[in-house]
C-alpha cells in the first residue's frame, strides 16, 4: 500500500493543471458579466461568425490530419525495412526538429514562403513564376502538416513495428500476394497506431491559433483565433471560456464516435 | 559583440560596488513606474546626484501591465508613465494627485499643442505631464509607388493590390478607415463604424496581411510597398533603408502621448514635482530623446535636433500634419464590445 504515495505528484499535477483550470473555465461558460447563469456562451458558437470559423477550422484539421496520413504512412513502411541502426537514425532526424520551438519553426516558414523569400527566389532560378503562397490557407496548411507530421509517423511507425513478422510469414505462406497482406494483415495491425495518430495531430490542429496568426497574415480566423481573440483582445472571458469548451465537447464526443468501436475490439485505448 | 557585453556587465558592477562604498545613502525616496527601455539610465543618476533624492526605479512591458502591478498595491509608486488611454483612466479613478506644472521652472518647454492633446484626457491640465507622443501614418517604400502619398486613399483605392500592409489591432485600423471616411476615431456611433466595417471588408483583398510588430520589417525587406504603423517604427524601418518614407495623412490620424502623473499615493509631492520639472529640462529632456527617439513634445530640444530629425515626420511632425490629429479616449464598454463584434467580421470574410 505504501506505493500509493508514489502518485501524489501526479495526483497534485493532475488536480493543479487539468481540473482546476477545466472548473475555472466551466464557471467562467456558464455565467456572464454580472456573475449569472446562462448558456448563451455555451451557444455562442452556433452564430453565425463563430460557426464559420468552426467549419472551416473542421475543414483545416481535416485536410491537415489525411495529408499527415499519406505522407506518414509510406514513410512508416520504409522506416520498417530499415536496418536497426539505419532505423534508429532516421527516427532521431526526424524528432530533431521537435527539439527547437515550434513558433521559431513557423516563422522559418513565414520567411521560406513570402513574397520575396527563399521559395520564390528558387522557383526565380529556375525560371519558374513566384507563388503568392504567403498569407493563404495553403500556406497555413503547410505549416501544419509540417509541425504535426512526426506526431503521425511515430505512433504509425510504432504500430508497423509491432506487428510479428510471423504473421506476414504465416500469410504469405498460406498464399497471399504482397498487396493482400498489406489489406487483411499489415494494415488492420497498423490501425490502432494510426488512429492515435489521427488524435495527435487533429485535436491540435483543430484548436491552433499561432499557426494560422503566423501564416495566415491575420487573415485566416480558426476558431481558436476567436477564442484567443476573447481572451487577450476583447478580455471577454465568459464567451472565450463558453466557446472553449463547446469546442472541447464537438471534439471530445466526435472523436469518441470514431473510435469507440475499434477501441472495444482491439482493448486498447488511445487517450 | 559578446565581449562589450561582459565588459559592460563588469563595468556596471564595478560602479555599483563603487557606488555603495563611496556616497552616502539619499534620505528621500522617489519610487518610479515606467516602461522597459523608456528612460536613460544615466537620468536617474543625475537626478540623486543633483538633489540628493534616490530613485527607485520600477519597469512594466505594456499599459495593462503596469496597471495591473499598480493596482495590486505590493509597491507603492509615487510616479507612474503610461498611455494617454491608461492616464485617463487612473485619473478617472481618482489615482492621481493635482500638480501644479504653472510653478515649474521648466515644464514651459512644451509645447502649447501638447498641453492642448493632452486636455482630451485631462480637460484641465492638472495631473499629466506629456513624456513622449507619436502618431501613426503610413510607411512606404518610395521606389514602389507612382508619387508621394498624402492620404488614407492609397489603401482603399485598390491600386496596390496585395502590397499592403495592415495593423492586425482593432483601434488602429478602424481608426485609419474613420478619418478617411471623414469621422472621428472617437464615434460611437454605430453606422459610422459599419461604414467603415464595409469599406474594410472590400479593401480586405487587396491586404497582404494584418500584422502587428513585423509590419515595419515586411517593407524593409520589400515584401509589401506600404504598411500602416507607428511613427517611432517608421523612423527605425528609415534607418534600414533609405527609400522609405513616412508621411501622417492629410485626413488625420491618431496621436498617442505617454505622460507623468503623481499618484494619490505619493507622499512627497515636492520631490515628485522636482522630478517631473528635471525631466522637462532641455539638457535632460535631450537625453532622453537621444535614448528613445520617439517624437518629444519639448519646443527646446526640437529647436536644437539635428535639421535631418526635425525635418523627419516620424520624429517631428508638423502642425499641420497634427492638424486633424486626435487622441483615443473612447472607452465605453459598450463601443468595445461592437469593435470586437466587427473585427470579428471583418476576419471573417
Amino acid at each position: 500500500m505504501k506505493r500509493k504515495y508514489l502518485s501524489t505528484p501526479y495526483i497534485i499535477w493532475v488536480i493543479g493543471f487539468t481540473i482546476l483550470p477545466l472548473v475555472t473555465i466551466a464557471a467562467s461558460a456558464f455565467t456572464d458579466n454580472d456573475d449569472a447563469f446562462t448558456w448563451g456562451n455555451i451557444l455562442a458558437i452556433l452564430e453565425p461568425i463563430n460557426r464559420q470559423a468552426l467549419l472551416f477550422s473542421l475543414a483545416i484539421a481535416f485536410g491537415c490530419t489525411l495529408i499527415c496520413i499519406l505522407l506518414a504512412y509510406p514513410a512508416a513502411l520504409v522506416l520498417k525495412s530499415f536496418r536497426l541502426k539505419r532505423k534508429g537514425f532516421t527516427i532521431f532526424l526526424l524528432v530533431l526538429p521537435m527539439w527547437m520551438n515550434f513558433i521559431l519553426r513557423i516563422l522559418a516558414w513565414q520567411m521560406i514562403l513570402s513574397k520575396n523569400g527563399i521559395l520564390n527566389f528558387l522557383l526565380g532560378k529556375v525560371g519558374i513564376a513566384p507563388l503568392a503562397l504567403s498569407n493563404t490557407w495553403i500556406a497555413l496548411m503547410i505549416g501544419m502538416v509540417y509541425d504535426f507530421l512526426p506526431y503521425m509517423i511515430l505512433p504509425i511507425f510504432n504500430a508497423i513495428s509491432d506487428i510479428d513478422e510471423d504473421l506476414i510469414e504465416a500469410a504469405r505462406d498460406l498464399g497471399a500476394d504482397s498487396g493482400t497482406v498489406f489489406r487483411k494483415v499489415i494494415f488492420p495491425l497498423s490501425m490502432p497506431g494510426m488512429l492515435s495518430g489521427i488524435v495527435m495531430v487533429f485535436v491540435p490542429a483543430m484548436t491552433s491559433f499561432v499557426i494560422a496568426d503566423i501564416l495566415g497574415g491575420g487573415k485566416l480566423q480558426l476558431i481558436g483565433n476567436i477564442i484567443e481573440q476573447e481572451f487577450v483582445k476583447s478580455m471577454n472571458w465568459h464567451l472565450g471560456a463558453g466557446l472553449s469548451i463547446s469546442l472541447m465537447l464537438l471534439v471530445i464526443v466526435g472523436l469518441a464516435f470514431t473510435l469507440r468501436n475499434d477501441m472495444e475490439e482491439r482493448g486498447t485505448t488511445i487517450w | 559583440m559578446k565581449k562589450n557585453v561582459y565588459a559592460a556587465g563588469l563595468l556596471l558592477a564595478g560602479i555599483f560596488l563603487l557606488g555603495g562604498c563611496g556616497k552616502k545613502e539619499p534620505e528621500e525616496y522617489l519610487t518610479v513606474f515606467n516602461y522597459g527601455e523608456y528612460m536613460d539610465p544615466e537620468v536617474l543618476e543625475q537626478f540623486t546626484e543633483e538633489t540628493g533624492i534616490g530613485i527607485k526605479y520600477e519597469e512594466a512591458l505594456t499599459p495593462e501591465e503596469l496597471y495591473a502591478k499598480y493596482s495590486s498595491g505590493a509597491i507603492s509608486y509615487d510616479l507612474v508613465c503610461s498611455a494617454d488611454y491608461m492616464i485617463q483612466r487612473m485619473i478617472q479613478e481618482g489615482e492621481a494627485q493635482k500638480v501644479d506644472f504653472s510653478s515649474m521652472e521648466y515644464a514651459g518647454n512644451i509645447g502649447d499643442r501638447f498641453w492642448e492633446f493632452s486636455q482630451a484626457f485631462d480637460p484641465q491640465n492638472e495631473y499629466a505631464l506629456p513624456y513622449f507622443y507619436g502618431t501613426i501614418g503610413i510607411l512606404y517604400d518610395t521606389t514602389k509607388v507612382d508619387a508621394p502619398i498624402d492620404s488614407w486613399g492609397v489603401l482603399f483605392n485598390g491600386s496596390y493590390k496585395n502590397d499592403i500592409i495592415m495593423q492586425n489591432s482593432q483601434r488602429d485600423t478602424f481608426m485609419i478607415t474613420l478619418k478617411y471616411l471623414g469621422y472621428s476615431l472617437n464615434t460611437s456611433d454605430e453606422g459610422e463604424l459599419r461604414e467603415a466595417l464595409d469599406l474594410l471588408i472590400r479593401q480586405k483583398p487587396d491586404v497582404q496581411a494584418y500584422l502587428v510588430d513585423e509590419a515595419r520589417d515586411e517593407v524593409v525587406a520589400g515584401n509589401a510597398a506600404m504598411a500602416v504603423v507607428y511613427s517611432g517604427e517608421a523612423y527605425l524601418g528609415h534607418e534600414y533603408n533609405e527609400n522609405l518614407a513616412y508621411v501622417v495623412p492629410k485626413e488625420g490620424s491618431n496621436v498617442w502621448i505617454d505622460s507623468w502623473i503623481v499618484t494619490r499615493k505619493c507622499e512627497n509631492l515636492e520631490a515628485a514635482s522636482k522630478f517631473l520639472d528635471f525631466l522637462c529640462r532641455e539638457d535632460i529632456a535631450t537625453k532622453n530623446f537621444e535614448y528613445i527617439y520617439y517624437s518629444t513634445p519639448n519646443e527646446a530640444v526640437i529647436a536644437n535636433m539635428d535639421e535631418e530629425l526635425r525635418n523627419d515626420p516620424a520624429i517631428t511632425p508638423t502642425e499641420e500634419d497634427m492638424e486633424n490629429c486626435e487622441v483615443c479616449t473612447q472607452t465605453d464598454e459598450d463601443v468595445v464590445n461592437l469593435y470586437n463584434e466587427l473585427w470579428k467580421e471583418l476576419k471573417a470574410d
